[in-house]
């Protein structure tokens, strides 16, 4: 066991960890927040991705002793004052999810993704996205989502 | 005849989603997210061989292992079998299907422990501990293999691998116009034969499954939570492998992250779940991780197809003949015989020929088993004539799309015409719509740009294939669900009711999970009732509040759900009626219903059914004899499936160099009637196609010669990520569907059904004037690049 201290969503955790253990355990189980999902076991699908420092990364690639002394958001600390991220919203607004699952994640890098490149083309869109995967849409409406927030 | 839509106020409106404020901000609850106080974790140890005995398991080092509370196996967790529902005819084989094996595996995956222990680790661990003493036994995983007269057997007590046909002249209730043989021996006819193999496929919703099931001791109740599209269903079969009272079991789906067929289904891992639990007396919960997924989750599609075409040398298709070999992998699950049944009558597509012929066989091999994925049945068909109908164009030396428009069922014929496989097709208008693809796509130009292409010497080459075609579906009519030997009804039921203060609570028999009927359920209501679209809830997926039902599949959802929801709406209506005459004291004929006010008719007197529902409530004053609250429920039995079809082309740049291809348009015009909400409606299609795609270019299941599965993880199976697809470019006609009096259609399944042969048409007509004639899919660059080469030899 390891003693760590992590900062999500703006508040400050301190916790002993078994040092095996996934960050993204540790959020969904250590700190109940279960926004974040898992839809694999080969970091391929995106699905757990967050902000860590800033940037977007598959939560289920780093290891909570990781994290130790990091500022690390996850979907359920997007919103601020109950306003709705640009983001979320124009997910919502584009029907850009059918059953969620790979939402947050989604959600999570898109954001990350527009801090990298503000006014990207459908092409860049998509592969900027290219570590996320979503099985109920096509993508045609999530790049519809992300655009529609670029253009402001 | 196509006609426009009316949008109403909520009908027809492209209303954001009431389910998408919990799934972006992260408050979702899949079935992962939920935790119980003393709570157990089951790991399921599984079969590193695709067939082998097992001569003992040693349980003795796990159960001393950190946390553990016990490891059982066959012997010490008994369970029945698991329900299987379709047992197509006579000959259909199907051995009982025990959640966990005692003496032989026959799939790599298959379970024959669990261990069951404080954490998930500490479970996961333990299960590395269990030793198994395995006698390995020869495999076979390709279909005709397993038909070979020295094949191994995967069950000692059958004769062979081979699972039993299913053959439309004897077995379809539905007879055919005509018989195919005259046709075929008739010299004067052209003829094709085509053959095509279709790989196998990994579903991969992006939840993985997984099962919680709390348990109420004293009481000997339990409560499933399941990451299943069946709840009700479900219930049914888990009191019969389990031993429970079914009215003891409650079963709740709640937020469930895609299934497309995959949570259609009774798992082992439900079934151990629950009987540890009956078993211990506490609450014990099993997530299933993705690499294990991939042998323990249903796959689909796998089969050998043969289609003979007979046609005029003028293009006039005479008769459609086919034959099928499909495999089950190793067991028959909840409706795996049925699955290429699901096909049997569309094998002719929208064309009108005289004469059909269509039989399957059923196999066994060293798989996980097959069942129902996205389209179950119908892709295969649509395949099956849309490629063949290329063939049989490129042999007569006509376009594909004038062979096509030539043989279309006229629409002249409808509604409620009897198509050549005897099933009565509710409504179209298949040229309509291909006008509208053509017009799209601007078939000429396309043409003119080929052309150019290919005269420039490029590397490059265009390519267009049309898939122009037809679907059944909102499964089912329960007579002819019981002439096909589908052990259950294909209604479904729906609930609605005024609370006292005046909003509506609407339960659904459908279990949604991600396309969206929370929304558009409540559209349809708010619309009928004359209320407001936010004061309707929609309740669904949890057999406590929603008693019957017969949950999502087969494009159902609208088709059957929906128009449950919309008769009893008409019941209710004529209740509040009743109540509206007694307190106007006039006929209720004098009265008329529109916006949720029922008016004397020329006058300005009038009553709204919110202020009617109160006063049900209350009771103080209705007629006499009337059963107090205004509530309805409806059981609606569809009297025939639903037909959606549509014209899609795809268009393709290949280059003959590296047999890459990118697919530069895609192009859907669909028809499933009626549109309750478009934007849903679009996104469905848009995931149809996409899967549709990625079946044609990208995904498959192979087994090595051992049995072992090479595309065993997300990194090795190739789930189209965005810049694999392309944009959508979508258009609709409506013919509404005269069976139902919404005029809807589904929608679910379209976009798989159509898209893979309108990809392949692509690629091949990309390569036509190479003498490529066939890929097979998925079309990698391999295979293009291996069909070039063979073709220039």
């Amino acid at each position: 066991m390891k003693h760590i201290t992590v900062t999500v969503n703006g508040v400050r955790h301190e916790a002993d960890v078994e040092e095996r253990e996934l960050l993204v355990y540790f959020l969904r189980e250590g700190l109940g927040l279960t926004g974040t999902n898992v839809g694999c076991d080969t970091s391929s699908c995106g699905a757990c991705t967050i902000h860590v420092n800033g940037e977007s990364v598959k939560s289920c690639t780093l290891l909570a002793v990781q994290a130790d002394g990091m500022e690390i958001t996850t979907i359920e600390g997007l919103a601020t004052n109950g306003e709705l991220h640009p983001m979320q919203a124009s997910f919502q607004a584009n029907h850009g999810l059918q059953c969620g699952y790979c939402t947050p994640g989604m959600i999570m890098a898109a954001t990350s993704f527009l801090k990298e490149n503000p006014n990207p083309s459908e092409d860049e869109i998509r592969h900027g996205l290219e570590g996320n995967l979503c099985r109920c849409t096509g993508y045609h409406n999530i790049v519809k989502a992300v655009a529609a927030v670029a253009n402001g | 005849m196509a006609t426009t839509e009316q949008p109403a106020a909520n009908i027809g409106a492209r209303r954001p989603r009431k389910e998408d404020p919990e799934l972006i901000t992260g408050k979702s609850r899949y079935v992962d997210d939920i935790s119980i106080p003393g709570m157990l974790w089951m790991y399921v140890v599984r079969s590193p061989f695709a067939h082998a005995n097992v001569r003992g398991i040693d349980t003795s080092a796990a159960e001393q292992a950190p946390g553990v509370v016990g490891v059982f196996t066959a012997d010490t967790l008994e369970l029945g079998a698991l329900v299987m529902a379709w047992p197509i005819n006579d000959e259909c084989k199907a051995p009982p299907h025990l959640p966990l094996q005692k003496d032989k595996v026959r799939y790599v995956g298959d379970p024959v422990a669990v261990v069951v222990a404080e954490t998930r680790v500490q479970a996961k661990d333990a299960a590395e501990m269990v030793s198994v003493d395995w006698d390995p036994l020869p495999a076979v995983t390709d279909i005709k293999a397993a038909l070979a007269p020295d094949a191994p057997k995967l069950y000692d007590d059958l004769e062979s691998n081979d699972a039993g046909s299913w053959i439309f002249e004897r077995d379809s209730p539905a007879p055919r116009r005509a018989a195919t043989a005259p046709f075929f021996d008739d010299p004067d006819l052209v003829k094709i034969k085509e053959e095509y193999y279709l790989a196998r496929l990994i579903p991969n919703a992006m939840e993985p499954r997984g099962v919680v099931v709390d348990v109420n001791s004293a009481m000997g109740e339990y409560t499933m939570y399941s990451a299943t599209q069946i709840p009700h269903i479900l219930r049914t079969g888990m009191a019969i492998t389990c031993g429970i009272p079914e009215a003891k079991l409650r079963v709740i789906a709640p937020d469930v992250g895609g299934a497309f067929g995959s949570k259609l289904e009774m798992y082992p891992e439900e079934a151990l779940v629950l009987g540890l639990a009956k078993h211990l007396g506490r609450p014990v919960k099993w997530t299933e991780e993705r690499s294990e997924g991939y042998v323990a989750t249903l796959h689909g599609r796998e089969m050998y197809q043969q289609i003979e075409l007979a046609a005029t040398k003028e293009g006039d298709l005479k008769a459609v003949r086919v034959k099928l070999w499909a495999s089950m992998g190793a067991y028959m699950r909840l409706i795996t015989p049925g699955i290429p049944m699901l096909g049997a009558w569309l094998y002719a597509g929208v064309y009108d020929p005289e004469a059909y012929d269509f039989e399957y066989t059923n196999v066994f091999t060293n798989n996980t088993f097959t069942d129902a994925y996205r389209g179950a049945g119908r892709p295969e068909a649509t395949y099956a004539i849309e490629r063949s109908m290329d063939a049989l164009a490129r042999e007569l030396g006509m376009d594909p799309v004038e062979l096509r428009r030539r043989n279309m069922i006229d629409e002249s014929k409808f509604p409620n015409y009897t198509i050549v496989s005897g099933l009565t097709v509710d409504n179209g208008n298949y040229r309509g719509t291909l006008d509208k693809c053509l017009e799209v796509l601007d078939y000429d130009r396309f043409r003119a740009e080929q052309k150019a292409r290919r005269e420039s010497g490029s590397t490059k080459v265009l390519g267009v294939g049309f898939s122009t075609w037809l679907e059944m579906c909102g499964l089912a009519p329960s007579r002819v669900l019981a002439a096909l030997k589908y052990i259950a009804g294909g209604w479904d039921a729906a609930t609605i009711e005024f609370m006292p203060t005046g909003t509506v609570r609407v339960l659904t028999g459908v279990s949604p999970h991600g396309q969206g009927e929370v929304t558009t359920f409540a559209q349809i209501a708010a619309d009928q009732l004359g209320v407001e679209f936010e004061d309707v809830e929609v309740l669904h997926g949890d057999t406590g509040v929603v008693p019957l039902g017969m949950d999502t599949y087969g494009s159902r959802g609208l088709a059957v759900g929906g128009v449950a929801l919309w008769k009893a709406g008409e019941k209710i209506i004529e209740k509040a009626r009743t109540i509206a005459a007694h307190e106007l004291e006039c006929s209720e004929d004098d009265l008329e219903f529109s916006g949720g006010n029922f008016t004397v008719k020329g006058t300005d007197r009038s009553a709204n059914i919110k202020a009617l529902a109160f006063n049900a409530w209350s009771a103080h004053n209705i007629p006499d004899g009337m059963e107090p609250g205004l509530t309805a429920n409806h059981l609606y039995d569809p009297p025939n499936f639903s037909w959606p079809n549509g014209a899609h082309a795809c268009v393709v740049e290949v280059d003959t160099e590296t047999g890459s291809i990118d697919v530069k348009r895609y192009i859907a015009v669909d028809d499933c009637g009626v549109r309750i909400n478009p934007m849903v409606v679009e996104g469905q299609v848009h995931g149809g196609v996409a899967q549709g795609i990625a079946e044609a270019l990208f995904e498959e299941a192979r087994y090595d010669e051992e049995g072992n599965l090479l595309h065993g993880t997300m990194t090795t199976y190739m789930v189209p990520g965005p810049p694999e697809l392309p944009s959508f470019e979508l258009d609709h006609t409506v013919t509404p569907s005269p069976t139902n009096p919404m005029g809807v259609k589904g929608v679910g399944e379209a976009g798989t059904i159509a898209a893979p042969p309108a990809v392949i048409n692509a690629v091949v007509d990309a390569l036509a004037h190479l003498g490529v004639t066939n890929v097979e899919r998925p079309a990698t660059p391999e295979r293009v690049w291996n069909a070039i080469q063979e073709a220039k030899r």
